[in-house]
């Protein structure tokens, strides 16, 4: 856990087409998603409507569908797509030897 | 060892050590040479007791299609003639940065005046335990493959751990040799990094058709063995036997040397645009380099990294940028090409083409007018085309229309208008492959009246079956009638052209059995389907093939994958099953000690004859459950397209007009019909008399009992529109209105919609159609009975009970957690 990024865990602990988060002491998860390709994304988990879990929809090509009323967020924009509007915001994320890591500042920002 | 003798005259010029006598080190020589063959005066040396060859080609030799002498690059006489001192076999142990010399393990010295380091890739091994025992290898060099030509030789099981191109090449010489090959594979897909979902279940059916066993989703918990390799067992427990392990995981950049000599080292040895390192007088070349935050593991970016270093290292700096890569398996009879990115995403548009008959699969995505990446399996003749457009970033903006179709129809004519692509086909021209329509035929159907896609798939059968030339019928829809065209039926989501019906039916009449085979030979127009089709997919598949182990968990909504109701606020909400409304002390002080020891902030009486707990925490959920489930409840499926509640009234035990026991036949119709999925939620009630207090007559399925036997009901909904059920028929025996409950259900589970209820589901086909199949046709329910009461045999396990017992616990609970404050700290 060093420098401007925060190691949270293996790759292969996100499911395929699938999503784990990373709890931030007062602030909101950070959802983290694996695609069918395995490129891997974060997201703030929360929805820009009405603040769904992102991280509990069905992933699928380069998106999400919020579980709670099915809109649908870009995971490398965070911007809903189709005729919604509204953004959540990204969290820079890169894969080194197998490890997650995640921006350490855009996550302390999540908590402020 | 091989010994090129070291010139022993004396040389003035500068001193070139090569360490690393593969394809990059060898070719960066080749490369000098060309452009000054006199300034250097040249050694290199190369752990591999052998000349230069061309490491691609290994699988080729493992296959037997190849021999050694036919993929040497460079051999003995071209160092001789080069004047170049080859030191074979003996590897370089230490640079001294400071004296400039390298000292090989062998104990021989040399100066230097240029460094080139070029050691390649070290193959990644899996830290398992028995990964040392004699038999397990990796596929790296010709030594590998002489060792697994010696084992297949000895014949047997053979084991590859990894299905990326390096396994599957392996997997593919191995079993052409006569061995048994497992391959195994830890993500779902092969070569995820190459092949998309779809272009790998191709793959993978093409490799089981040839014999090999090709287990994804696997994970490897040891290789046992006594004093050599005998098996592989896996994290499930199976066991497979095997004399020969194959770890082809992934490599490694090969930087210990360089690290141990301070140079400066990310995942690979640090290089400039000139490929030279953080030291001046040392340069690096091939796999074991990073530059530009990028390692490469493929040979085209050696190529491009080696015709800079030469112009540096002879003062006319050119400069590396990088390379785009695309890559081939080389698996004979197996087409595969995958180049640039195809992970989608914004501003990405897939372009996709599937023709089941042929087993092609077409995939080309654009972004602003650009190709970015191209997948391509059964068809790859336009790869090279594809990957030449990427490359070079070209406007494909006029090609659009017709770039799946390949360079050829492309750019053949151009015709940029697919309707004028269409127009200039002639009569004669075969529209529809599966059925054999030639275009005259659609053309002369539409103008007999045929104003629609589903009109021209009814009468001419154009696009009935595969439908992968609906495109071309639209088209000739829209050329010969203009703006009178009909919508067709609508179809399940924007990813097919096929309505729900036509799904299923071919579903079952093909017998399918995943996601990406239902994608495939239904032609989806997109990679990995939608949050619309993936579900309903997931459900046709569970419902026609009962006990195969075919549920996708990503596939399906997320009450049904945490077993729970999501709420507004994120937490869950857990109702646990009562019979029929009936609960006892037990139960209810379970209930009441979850509610306090989990703190959950509201319990409900629902409509539905049970207790909803609120407020309950995602990572809390396994522990609710293994709590409820030691008083003997189980899931109450209230998130589930599935059985919900059978309500029930006190009934002929209690109360003065019950006519029979409605309290004992929903307990019993509850035991028989819980667990199953459905097209959409599903509830049931039973009356003891017409009065009616269990509202039996707004439910799915309802009976109302009567002195003379049971009213069955169906059809009913709550809701937004209320809807009174339709009487269906009425019967004697409790038995009967269990049988007819059963068979009914099942006619609603196989026919219906996902997501379609009860109530639209019967309006649409007619209640009679309804009775004839459930009422008038005894054999026919039996029939329906017995594949509901089958299905159910699979389906009445507990998933509280699996979770609880741990099954994908961690996806309750967060991967990290952070506090910033300390974080900061
Ligand atoms: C079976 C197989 C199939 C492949 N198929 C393809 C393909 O189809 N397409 C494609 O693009 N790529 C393919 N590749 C990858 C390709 O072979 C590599 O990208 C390429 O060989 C890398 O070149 P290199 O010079 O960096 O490393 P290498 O070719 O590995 O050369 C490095 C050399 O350095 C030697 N060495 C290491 N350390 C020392 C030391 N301390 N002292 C002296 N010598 C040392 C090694 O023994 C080795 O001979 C394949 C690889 C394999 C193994
Ligand atoms: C996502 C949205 C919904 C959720 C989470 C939800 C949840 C629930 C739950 C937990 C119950 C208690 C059921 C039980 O005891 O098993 C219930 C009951 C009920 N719901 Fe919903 N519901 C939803 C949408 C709807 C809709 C759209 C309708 C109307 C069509 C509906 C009609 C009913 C009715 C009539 C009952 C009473 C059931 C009975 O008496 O058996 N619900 N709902
Ligand atoms: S439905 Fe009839 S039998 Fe049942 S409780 Fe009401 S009045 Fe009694
Ligand atoms: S909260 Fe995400 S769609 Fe409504």
């Amino acid at each position: 856990m060093t420098g401007d990024w925060l190691d949270i865990g293996w790759v292969d602990e996100i499911p395929v087409r699938g999503s784990r988060t990373v709890q931030v002491a007062g602030g909101d998860d950070i959802a983290v998603f694996r695609t069918a390709e395995g490129k891997v994304f974060a997201l703030l988990d929360r929805c820009p409507h009405k603040h769904g879990r992102l991280s509990q929809g069905i992933v699928y090509g380069g998106a999400v569908a919020c579980p709670l009323h099915n809109w649908r967020i870009s995971l490398s924009t965070g911007e809903a797509l189709g005729d919604d509007k509204g953004c959540t915001p990204t969290v820079p994320v890169k894969i080194d030897a197998g490890r997650v890591l995640i921006c350490r500042a855009s996550t302390l920002k999540a908590a402020a | 060892m091989e010994h090129t003798p070291l010139k022993a005259k004396a040389d003035t010029r500068e001193h070139l050590v090569v360490i690393g006598n593969g394809m990059a080190g060898c070719r960066a020589v080749e490369e000098l040479l060309a452009r000054d063959a006199d300034r250097y005066r040249v050694t290199i040396f190369g752990a591999e007791p052998r000349v230069n060859y061309n490491r691609i080609m290994l699988s080729p030799v493992l296959a037997g299609e190849k021999s050694f002498d036919d993929i040497v690059i460079n051999d003995a006489d071209w160092y001789a003639a080069n004047g170049i001192a080859l030191v074979a076999g003996d590897p370089v142990a230490v640079i001294d940065r400071a004296a400039k010399t390298v000292t090989t393990r062998g104990g021989t010295t040399e100066c230097y005046d240029r460094l080139l380091i070029a050691t390649g890739s070290d193959p990644f091994i899996i830290p398992v335990p028995g990964k040392d025992l004699p038999g397990v290898i990796a596929f790296r060099d010709m030594d590998d493959v002489d060792t697994m030509l010696a084992a297949a030789d000895a014949g047997g099981d053979a084991v590859v751990i990894g299905g990326g191109l390096l396994g599957l090449e392996a997997a593919h010489g191995l079993s052409l040799r006569g061995m048994k090959v497992t391959v195994i594979h830890l993500m779902p897909t092969l070569m995820e990094r190459q092949l998309d979902e779809a272009a790998g279940w191709l793959l993978k059916n093409a490799l089981e058709a040839r014999g090999q066993t090709i287990l994804t989703g696997a994970d490897t918990a040891e290789i046992v063995g006594d004093g050599k390799v005998e098996g592989v067992k896996l994290k499930d427990g199976t066991l497979i036997p095997a004399s020969l392990v194959v770890m082809a995981v992934g490599i490694r950049p090969s930087v210990a040397l360089a690290r141990d000599a301070g140079l400066a080292v990310g995942r690979g040895i640090q290089v400039d645009d000139h490929m030279v390192t953080s030291d001046p007088a040392v340069l690096a070349v091939g796999e074991c380099v990073e530059h530009d935050g990028q390692v490469y593991g493929l040979v085209a970016p050696l190529w491009d990294m080696c015709r800079s270093l030469a112009d540096g290292l002879v003062e006319k700096p050119s400069g590396y940028r990088g390379s785009v890569t695309s890559t081939k398996l080389k698996v004979s009879g197996i087409d595969v090409f995958s180049a640039g990115d195809f992970s989608g995403g914004d501003g990405c548009e897939d372009i996709v083409l599937r023709d089941a008959s042929r087993g092609v699969y077409k995939r080309v995505i654009v972004k602003d007018d650009r190709i970015v990446g191209a997948v391509l399996y059964g068809d790859t003749a336009d790869g090279s085309w594809y990957f030449d457009l990427l490359k070079k970033q070209e406007d494909v903006s006029d090609l659009r229309d017709l770039l799946i179709f390949g360079q050829s129809f492309a750019s053949g004519g151009g015709a940029a208008d697919p309707k004028a692509a269409v127009a200039a086909l002639s009569d004669d021209a075969e529209i529809c492959g599966c059925n054999g329509v030639t275009k005259g035929q659609v053309v002369a159907c539409i103008a007999k009246g045929a104003r629609s896609l589903d009109a021209v798939r009814g009468t001419c059968k154009a696009s009935a079956s595969c439908g992968s030339c609906t495109g071309l019928v639209e088209n000739l829809l829209a050329l010969t009638l203009g703006d009178e065209v009909q919508a067709g039926p609508k179809t399940m989501c924007k990813c097919t052209s096929f309505g729900h019906d036509d799904v299923r039916r071919e579903v079952v009449a093909q017998d399918m059995r995943s996601i990406p085979e239902v994608m495939q030979k239904l032609h989806w127009t997109t990679p990995d389907g939608c949050s619309s089709c993936r579900p309903a997919l997931n459900y046709y598949l569970l419902c026609a093939l009962p006990g195969d182990d075919v549920d996708d968990q990503q596939s399906r909504f997320v009450n049904e994958r945490l077993h729970a109701n999501i709420q507004k606020d994120g937490t869950y909400s857990v109702v646990p099953r009562m019979w029929g409304g009936l609960t006892n002390p037990t139960e209810l002080r379970a209930i009441a000690d979850v509610v306090e020891k989990y703190d959950a902030p509201m319990v409900k009486v629902t409509g539905g004859q049970r207790l909803d707990i609120f407020g309950i925490k995602k990572e809390d959920l396994p522990a609710v459950w293994a709590d409820l489930n030691a008083a003997g409840m189980v899931s109450g499926h209230a998130y589930g397209k599935a059985l919900r509640t059978v309500k029930t009234c006190v009934g002929s035990e209690w109360c003065r007009f019950g006519t029979q026991d409605s309290t004992g036949l929903g307990v019993k119709i509850e035991r028989m019909s819980w667990g199953s999925w459905m097209p959409h939620k599903f509830k049931i009630a039973v009356s003891g008399c017409p009065r009616n207090c269990a509202e039996a007559t707004i439910k799915d399925f309802g009976i109302v009992c009567v002195d003379s036997g049971y009213e069955l009901h169906v059809g009913g909904n709550g809701g937004i529109h209320v809807r009174v059920t339709d009487l269906l028929c009425k019967v004697a025996t409790e038995q009967e209105a269990m049988d007819y409950c059963a068979a009914f259900i099942q006619l609603y589970r196989e026919e219906a919609r996902y997501l379609e209820r009860t109530a639209p589901w019967i309006e649409r086909v007619g209640v009679e159609q309804i009775k004839a199949r459930i009422v008038d046709d005894a054999a026919g329910r039996e029939a329906l009975r017995a594949r509901f009461l089958y299905a159910q045999s699979f389906s009445q396990d507990d998933p509280w009970a699996q979770r609880a017992e741990g099954a994908e616990r961690e996806h309750h609970a967060p991967m990290a957690r952070f506090t910033p404050q300390e974080e900061m700290a």
